[in-house]
């Protein structure tokens, strides 16, 4: 028997019957009652910003780098590495289930530091996944097939939007806690702290590892010690997503301390990396997942798991990013070139968010835009309301989400001046 | 912190890996790989194709080609392309603006979109009880693929007859008339695996009124395009033949293996719907698929195949590279079987020349199995498959030997 979970879809009840699926006439089709999905949200402002024939028009929905002339960049350790693969003519040969080993291998001491005890006593099990979204996916489908604990997965409030699709479809029911303070454009810490004493033992928690998305709102080193106490005493599983590590303050190991003290605390957690963003790898699907287990043995049993997970989704990973990031990570000069260039990106984004305030102020704003500095990475949650942000993209043609998110990629020190005056008109 | 994965089973390996790894640490130096399905030269060694190189080269040197983002559904360009290869230039379902296609994750990923799909969406909203058919045999991850997309019920049609080593079309028939109405049914387009026994085209026209008549959902899964006979037309006349009888169907393509892609993930979804319209709504409910499962699929591989169908000196060469590893296949079949009966070895062995494409389901049993592995380091699964392109020139006489003695020797 047919059922009717969805109540967005409509039958056309003259041609399909669900329950007899009988179809009526030969014109008739088995997909009369799909109903056209929602249009994305963000990629709605790319389609109506390339529509725009205003010369000064500002995409600032895209979630991507781009450099001071508004161009995607090629990192040149990426296109070295390229370069050095193509003269080793390797094969094309399946990758294991659980991807590039070498790659895998460096995915986690990037994230956990080569020195660290988790990797010596080899009780994590990594995986190359196809980015941050497959990485996600497989931890979903995992803590659903394997987790004892409840189906909740708290997320904060706001989250990335994909996060939620994401963990419902592997089977597991969203929950928030307090996060975002719109009242500061800031951390609320005391809301966070009171939310996640709340949660349920042994539910699921999901972390920005840094560079909050969609906010840019961090917490500072003192704040993670303490939630790490409070998730601690609440018996919480952690996964932290980390889409951003180096690309946040510039500096990978800053970047990635939060996933660090949380370990040394002795939560084992489990973590999802993405180099979409820090190498410029995003069309090429680079990712990890990382299971951190209680020993060596417990990683043996889960790696089986995950592989038996990953297999009928799409049997074993794309080859070429996993082979460039690894080039990259293992070759003492290109990882001295990344870290040089990952700097840069975060510094031209720095950049940006203090050229933007000091145009605010020169424009006469009486406004508090001190956020836009305290945020990091590529997102900034600037306070605008709905109808102040429809008036910058109808007035001033600048495009961004509802939500008053901008993507400072989308910020260069040709266009700064004119947001500022556009933000400025809309609030004063 | 106590363990929340203290209670996880250890799952046992996919099998196909694990002979690839026991054939990997036997040290025996006549010892040969027939498992995996991946192309091999006469010398034993995996093949990038010529073409391939050859594009893969004016990437790298391209500098307008950055690594952003595909679209969620893919490369425009690798989609219509692959769709094209599929069902023809001069497809009247592609003129009437009523195919459409997802770029995925190799076959494994066209299918999984394709099954998360009919999942939601066929006979009904979330109808977990709508029957999957697969061929017995059949390739061993389409079970796990459907039961993961939350399909209750895959169950198996009649395909092979191990008696007569081939294929058991009144079984066949059998299944489509009795199934319950609506059944999805998984249709190797050619070079079944693993057993290389294809229907014949009177076959596939039987099974196409059937299908037709009793309302069955129709979804081919085409891994050997081109691999299969040498020719890319012939190999896709099934799939083109019910697209003519007007189903509305899914195709789920792979390049792994007609490209020599393997793991750059090459594959496509091809949907044919009844209209524009149709084809428009579905298209958008799979991004919504996609965008839960991978986001958007990787660029490099699809670049490769979209440059080399859209440009025709590139396509002309790539059309011999496929003939070449086809008719090495060809060749090794042909030998294979001369040698067995030169050699006497009981049974008749037609059935090697008979099947097509990469495998062959020699019809060896399990005991007889193990005895090719274990006494003569000839690793085969444990069907009786074995990789046509595991033989070359150099050890088609050993294997041979091997399964002269196997077949006489064990019972």
């Amino acid at each position: 028997m047919a059922l009717l979970k969805s109540n967005k879809v409509l039958y056309c009840l003259g041609n399909v019957s669900p329950s007899l699926g009988v179809l009526s006439s030969r014109n008739s089709s088995w997909w009369g009652g799909v109903q056209m999905g929602p249009p994305d949200p963000i990629l709605g402002v790319t389609e109506a910003f390339k529509r725009d024939t205003n010369p000064k028009k500002m995409n600032l929905g895209v979630g991507a780098y781009r450099d001071d002339q508004g161009k995607p960049y090629v990192l040149n350790c990426v296109r070295k590495a390229e370069a050095v693969i193509a003269e080793k003519k390797l094969d094309k040969e399946y990758l294991p289930i659980g991807g590039l080993g070498e790659f895998a291998k460096a995915c986690a001491q990037l994230a956990l530091g080569a020195d660290n005890e988790v990797l010596k006593s080899g009780r994590n099990i990594t995986v190359q996944t196809i980015s941050g979204t497959g990485s996600l996916r497989i931890g979903a489908n995992f803590l659903s097939r394997f987790h004892g604990g409840p189906r909740d997965v708290y997320l904060p409030k706001p989250s990335w939007g994909n996060h939620t699709p994401i963990f419902r479809d592997a089977g597991m029911q969203l929950k928030a806690y307090r996060y975002y303070d719109p009242s500061t454009c800031g951390f609320d810490f005391k809301g966070a702290l009171e939310d996640i004493s709340k949660i349920p033992e042994q539910s699921v928690i999901v972390l920005h590892a840094c560079a909050h998305n969609p906010t840019g709102v961090d917490p500072r080193p003192e704040q993670w010690k303490e939630i790490s106490d409070l998730v601690k005493k609440r018996n919480l599983l952690v996964f932290f997503d980390m889409a951003y590590q180096g690309f946040a303050s510039g500096d990978i190991d800053r970047d990635a301390w939060a996933v660090r003290h949380f370990i040394e605390q002795g939560h084992n957690i489990v973590l999802s990396q993405s180099f979409a963003k820090n190498m410029g790898l995003y069309g090429e699907r680079v990712g990890g997942f990382t299971v951190v287990c209680k020993d060596a043995e417990e990683a043996k049993r889960v790696e089986s798991q995950l592989k038996i997970l990953i297999r009928p989704i799409y049997s074993n990973p794309p080859m070429n990013g996993a082979r460039i990031a690894t080039t990259i990570l293992n070759t003492p000069e290109l990882r001295a070139m990344w870290l040089e260039e990952v700097h840069g990106m975060a510094n031209r984004i720095i950049k940006m968010r203090e050229q933007l305030v000091a145009g605010l102020k020169k424009e006469g704003s009486s406004h508090n835009w001190q956020h836009v500095i305290d945020q990091i990475g590529m997102f900034c949650f600037t306070g605008l309301k709905p109808e102040q942000v429809e008036r910058l993209t109808k007035e001033f043609s600048v495009y961004m989400t509802k939500d008053g998110r901008i993507s400072m990629a989308g910020v260069s020190s040709g266009n700064v001046g004119y947001l500022a005056h556009g933000i400025h008109a809309v609030t004063k | 912190i106590m363990s929340v994965f203290s209670e996880v089973p250890q799952a046992a390996p996919v099998a196909v890996f694990k002979l690839t790894q026991d054939f990997n640490n036997d040290q025996h130096p006549q010892k040969v790989n027939l498992g995996v399905g991946a192309y091999r030269t006469d010398e034993g060694r995996p093949w990038v194709l010529p073409v391939v190189k050859k594009v893969e080269k004016l990437i790298v040197h391209d500098d307008r080609l950055n690594h952003e983002y595909l679209p969620i559904l893919g490369l425009p360009e690798f989609r219509s392309s692959a769709s094209k290869i599929a069902l023809g230039d001069d497809s009247p379902a592609i003129k009437e603006e009523r195919v459409g296609a997802v770029q995925c994750l190799g076959g494994t990923g066209a299918l999984k979109i394709g099954a998360e799909f009919l999942r939601r969406f066929y006979n009904g909203n979330n109808n977990t009880k709508t029957p999957v058919y697969v061929s017995a045999p059949t390739w061993e991850n389409h079970n796990a693929v459907f039961a993961n997309a939350g399909f209750e019920d895959v169950r198996p049609y009649k395909y092979w007859d191990a008696e007569k080593r081939g294929l058991d079309l009144n079984g066949f028939l059998g299944d489509l008339e009795s199934c319950p109405a609506h059944s999805i049914f998984v249709l190797h387009a050619c070079a079944h695996n693993p057993t290389g026994t294809d229907p014949t085209q009177e076959q596939w026209k039987k099974i196409a009124e059937v299908m037709m008549r009793r309302k069955l959902f129709v979804f081919f899964d085409s891994a050997y395009q081109g691999f299969a006979s040498g020719s890319l037309e012939k190999d896709a006349w099934a799939v083109r033949y019910f697209v003519s009888m007007g189903f509305e169907m899914f195709c789920a393509q792979s390049f792994s293996k007609n490209f020599g892609l393997y793991n750059e993930r090459v594959g496509n979804l091809t949907i044919v719907a009844r209209d524009g319209d149709n084809l428009k709504r579905i298209l958008s409910q799979m991004e919504k698929i996609v965008r839960t499962t991978w986001s958007n699929p990787p660029s490099q591989g699809a670049r490769v195949v979209a440059i080399t169908l859209n440009t025709p000196e590139l396509f002309s060469e790539w059309s011999d590279n496929v003939k070449t590893m086809a008719d090495r296949v060809l060749l090794m079949r042909a030998q294979l079987k001369a040698k067995l009966q030169a050699l006497g070895t009981p049974g008749t062995w037609d059935h090697i020349t008979q099947q097509i494409g990469m495998f062959s389901f020699t019809g060896l049993n399990s005991q007889q199995v193990e005895y090719m592995v274990k006494e003569k380091h000839i690793y085969l699964m444990a069907s009786g498959r074995i990789n046509m392109c595991g033989l070359t020139t150099k050890n088609i006489d050993y294997v041979a030997e091997s399964i002269h003695e196997a077949v006489t020797k064990v019972q």
